[in-house]
């Protein structure tokens, strides 16, 4: 590679250039606001009033994003492995289906305390399970991962067609969504949760996932930084042929590594089936794999980057629905836009920036007495 | 037995119909990749070009303007995944992912912002768009049996963009396989030092793949925008260039195998709508979703080596860097 690593001192290469390319995006997403006649700055006011403005607000940016550190963490676990698993949106589709089929299955049965943990179980095995399967088929039988990860986005979706409208469906009902759980199934919500220590809070879809979301990223982060097989993911991620020599095994690494990026990106469906919907029904997951990809790349693959992207995209997302109400012109597509601008931007430009501001960085840093050290 | 002759004739014509997006997309797709850059943006380079078509055929009332904005939105953003992928080597699938989002917000957000519908165009009348043509002697050869529908209702009565598509499978294939440009474009996606060892550029040769993808990719939204439908929707394209990625790959990077591919599951799509709800005596209602996925599957399975071995070119999706 031309530019070498290590030339830039640390803040430079995760603070400054990350945030110099997610600027650009939303400079670019101005300009676009401006050209269909809307105001950007008084935008940007709607949207921040609409995100944190009231307890309300909080309790619908927070929900979203915790579907999108679900996604993101899925995203970065692949990423440190080296594979590209754009299957998110297909894995959290399965995974709500199988948190679903076992609060069909038990909810007359189980008590909730037996139940939730076994939901949350069932939603985690069946995204690793649609992960797995792209997963083998590259490890054994070398298929490329992002291709059948697409074609496995397509199928979840037709196959939660034919199970919503054919089988699952509510007897007597014309749309396609199965019957509600009892109540042994709900995941509490936040306002439930903190009304039991005594703290008031308007009802919003925030629910206890957002806990067990934070909990995946301290697991995400013990995992592939203080684990073994979390460094040998690294370490296939980083150098392929290296790892091998080192006596890793990739195929096993790439099952391992999908295996838990589905069972991450399966978990949407503890936030959406268990924490809201309370019960089955088709699409509610809602393009959230696809922004986990944005998610990954802006919180460059580390938990705590990737709760802050999701913070500001669970922000764009609520703020984007009350900027509508606000300007009309501006539709919640615009979030979409967003969203494609910081993949392009973090994500495939992201050494764009990197030779002028290492140019600028040398010529401020080039007193004589320097300049050996820092071409040394 | 009539009906059954008619019923084939519709279907073989919907096949055609429905498969000229995904020929169009599959071209585009093969000249990228064959030029070592992977293209998982055709959807919404697509999309994009649907949408440029539309518009600047409600405003101008020509179809040929509304033509030339769907290619020249369309090479646009081939020229945003060149300049990410090609000059800036970034990573070539976040790239088309990012091109895919982008254009599907991008068209609602300004179709809603100009026209007020929610994202949807104004419709058009048909002097705005591409019309079926009709084959000369189509109506006087109909009453000839057998030969005389066939031609009169499959061969005949297609836009355009349709016979273009068609035309456009031998004229690929000629100029990969026998012109100098298709032999170093081949070559710059399976050995790019060799091709610049020669003293040709790579990024001269992986920008013309690029840019020649995002031509056809303009070519399938004008189709799709103002010749089979009369005004553009929110994501109209619904997954139609990833079934043209699949097609391309189930063609083994190959223009011929690729456009029977796209044959193929132009086919099932036509089946699959006729389909719905038929009650076939000793099967019951037909799976018509299982005959949706069954584009998707055959591609994962083909790609899981168990029809023959995909072979993608070699030096698909890394950045080329020249040796110090």
């Amino acid at each position: 590679m031309s530019a070498r690593p290590g030339e830039l001192p640390r803040w430079i290469d995760i603070g400054l250039l990350p945030i110099l390319n997610v600027l650009m995006a939303l400079m670019v997403a101005g300009i676009i606001v401006a050209a269909i006649g809307a105001d950007p700055l008084s935008a940007i006011g709607f949207l921040v009033q609409g995100a944190f403005g009231s307890g309300y607000a909080w309790g619908y940016t927070l929900y979203y994003a915790t579907s999108f550190i679900f996604t993101g963490l899925a995203v970065a676990v692949g990423f440190h492995a080296g594979l590209f698993n754009i299957g998110g949106e297909g894995q959290a589709y399965i995974g709500g289906l199988g948190a679903g089929l076992v609060a069909l299955a038990f909810d007359h049965l189980l008590p909730a305390p037996v139940l939730l943990p076994l939901a949350i179980l069932g939603a985690a095995l069946f995204g690793a399970g649609w992960a797995i399967v792209p997963a083998w088929l590259q490890a054994y039988r070398g298929s490329h991962i992002v291709i059948t990860t697409i074609m496995f986005n397509f199928l979840a979706s037709a196959l939660m067609v034919y199970l919503m409208v054919d089988v699952l469906i509510d007897p007597g009902q014309m749309t396609a969504h199965s019957r509600a759980f009892e109540s042994t199934a709900w995941l509490p919500s936040m306002r439930e949760a903190l009304a039991w220590v005594g703290i008031d809070m308007p009802d919003s879809p925030l629910n206890l996932s957002l806990l067990w979301a934070l909990g995946c990223c301290v697991l995400v982060w013990l995992f592939v930084w203080r684990s073994r097989p979390g460094y040998e993911m690294r370490a296939t991620g980083l150098a392929p042929r290296a790892a091998l020599y080192a006596g890793i095994r990739p195929a096993r690494v790439t099952l391992l590594a999908m295996a838990i990026s589905g069972a991450l990106a399966g978990s949407v469906g503890v936030n959406e089936i268990l924490g809201l919907q309370h019960r089955l029904l088709l699409d509610f997951v809602a393009g959230a794999g696809f922004t986990g990809i944005a998610v990954a790349l802006m919180g460059r693959n580390h938990p705590f980057g990737i709760v802050l992207a999701s913070l500001l995209f669970g922000a764009l997302y609520q703020g984007g629905a009350e900027l509508a109400f606000e300007i009309p012109t501006i539709t919640r597509d615009m979030i979409i836009t967003i969203q494609g601008l910081i993949i392009l931007f973090s994500g495939a430009l992201a050494y764009m920036n990197r030779p002028w501001v290492e140019r600028l960085y040398l010529r401020l840093r080039a007193d004589p007495a320097k300049t050996e050290a820092v071409h040394g | 037995m009539d009906d059954l002759f008619a019923l084939t004739l519709s279907t073989l014509a919907a096949t055609i119909r429905l498969a000229t997006p995904l020929i169009l997309c599959a071209m585009a797709g093969l000249l990228s990749e064959r030029s070592g850059v992977i293209d998982i943006g055709l959807e919404g380079k697509m999309l994009a070009g649907a949408f440029a078509a539309a518009v600047v055929a409600a405003v101008t009332g020509s179809a040929a303007f509304a033509l030339l904005a769907a290619l020249l939105v369309a090479v646009l953003l081939s020229l945003v995944h060149g300049f990410a992928c090609i000059t800036h080597r970034g990573d070539q699938v976040v790239s088309g992912v990012a091109i895919n989002i982008i254009a599907a917000g991008m068209t609602v957000v300004l179709g809603n912002a100009w026209f007020g519908r929610g994202g949807s165009t104004p419709d058009l009348s048909p002097d705005q768009r591409f019309m079926p043509l009709h084959l000369p002697g189509a109506a006087a050869l109909r009453d000839v049996p057998v030969i005389g529908p066939l031609y009169a209702d499959v061969v005949s009565g297609h836009s355009l963009l349709t016979y273009l598509a068609v035309l456009l499978v031998p004229l690929v294939w000629f100029l990969l396989y026998r012109t100098r440009f298709g032999l170093r474009l081949r070559a710059v996606g399976e050995a790019p030092a060799v091709v610049d060892t020669a003293g040709i550029s790579v990024v001269r040769l992986r920008y013309t793949g690029v840019m020649l993808a995002g031509l056809l990719c303009g070519l399938a939204g004008t189709f799709l925008a103002i010749a089979q439908n009369a005004a553009f929707q929110r994501e109209m394209t619904a997954g139609r260039g990833f079934i043209a990625l699949a097609a391309m790959i189930f063609g083994k990077w190959r223009p011929w195998p690729a456009f029977f591919a796209c044959l193929l599951f132009g086919f099932l799509d036509a089946v699959s709508i006729r389909l719905q709800g038929v009650v076939l005596p000793g099967i019951g209602t037909v799976p018509v979703p299982l005959i949706q996925a069954l584009p998707y599957i055959l591609t994962v399975v083909l790609l899981a080596g168990f029809i023959g071995k995909a072979m993608a070119p070699r030096a698909l999706g890394t950045p080329y860097v020249k040796e110090r």
